[in-house]
């Protein structure tokens, strides 16, 4: 994990660093079978083209999940997360895989975000930030927002 | 949007219990690609000054018998299909975390619809349903509220 980042090393406007993220349907299986969502609309073509979406989609959870990664690696492991939230504002569509474990050529995600504020309440070292996932266009398809507590050098 | 659709806001779904395992915490975070160590290894989230291992926010173990994890869904879910809104996504969340879930918690998820809203969309009509989830922890505390909006169209 990177170093602990404190409250008082972050200034509004400072950036999250970006993560890496390729969505494949290997990983859409994995997925479902990790969190459970076993909706064939993440893995079926055939399902999938009934359901309006131009093909199989990546789950909204999982691109929810990246951030919270983004957010988590970020804050380390003294770090906590107090709110999260997102919304599945655009469709992703997964890469095929080229071989058993590698993804045909194509888009690759990017999770991002910026500190907004950040305040003293309540005896916590309170940090807000935007964050999101950006596609190969660079269209924010999952923006969200997160609170989080950090430690303070003042301890 | 019919009667039967808006008479179900405030509707409780039975309480389903959830068992936080190790193995589901490590599976989970392999799957959302996290090497992250303290949803992997005890020893590290031992020093980090946790009780076990921990989930990464978000994920809150595995439901006991498969019951669905937000049984709310599922009951407006065969609604909405009857009323001929049988394509669904899902549309955000919004989360409180009061108490860090740890392996060997077992949690009681109390789920209700919260609100049941319609708005005309681009391609016609879209039904935003939010189904707020409280969590409990063994000894009573809340540890997280989880609110999920899916839509129909």
């Amino acid at each position: 994990m990177a170093k602990q980042v404190y409250y008082e090393d972050v200034e509004i406007g400072s950036e999250v660093p970006t993560l890496e993220k390729i969505s494949t349907t290997l990983m859409a299986v994995r997925w479902a079978g990790g969190s459970g969502d076993f909706n064939p609309l993440h893995y079926d073509d055939n399902f999938a083209a009934t359901q309006g979406t131009g093909g199989i989609i990546t789950h909204g959870a999982l691109k929810r999940a990246w951030i919270v990664q983004l957010v988590t690696d970020w804050i380390g492991a003294k770090g906590r997360v107090k709110k999260f939230s997102c919304q599945y504002r655009g469709m992703d569509f997964p890469r095929r895989m080229a071989t058993m474990g590698d993804p045909a050529e194509g888009e690759t995600w990017l999770c991002k975000g910026t500190v907004t504020g950040k305040k003293v309440e309540d005896g916590e070292h309170l940090v807000e930030c935007d964050i999101w996932v950006e596609n190969g266009k660079g269209e924010k398809t999952t923006p969200g927002s997160a609170t989080v507590i950090l430690p303070s050098k003042k301890g | 949007m019919t009667d039967e659709v808006k008479a179900m806001i405030g509707t409780m779904a039975e309480p389903v219990i959830m068992e936080v395992e190790r193995g589901a915490i490590r599976r989970y975070a392999d799957a959302v690609g996290d090497d992250n160590p303290l949803f992997h290894d005890v020893e590290f989230a031992k020093n980090a000054g946790y009780e076990d291992m921990i989930c990464p926010p978000g994920f809150w173990g595995w439901a006991i018998k498969g019951k669905a994890v937000i049984g709310g869904l599922s009951m407006v879910g065969a609604v909405l299909v009857k009323a001929g809104l049988f394509r669904i996504l899902d549309g955000g969340v919004d989360q409180e975390f009061y108490i860090p879930i740890r392996a060997g918690d077992t949690l009681t998820a109390y789920s209700k619809i919260a609100d049941i809203r319609e708005r005309e969309g681009k391609a016609g009509k879209m039904v935003f349903t939010t189904v707020e989830t409280t969590y409990l922890n063994q000894n009573g505390d809340k540890v997280a509220v989880n609110r999920a909006t899916i839509i129909a169209r």
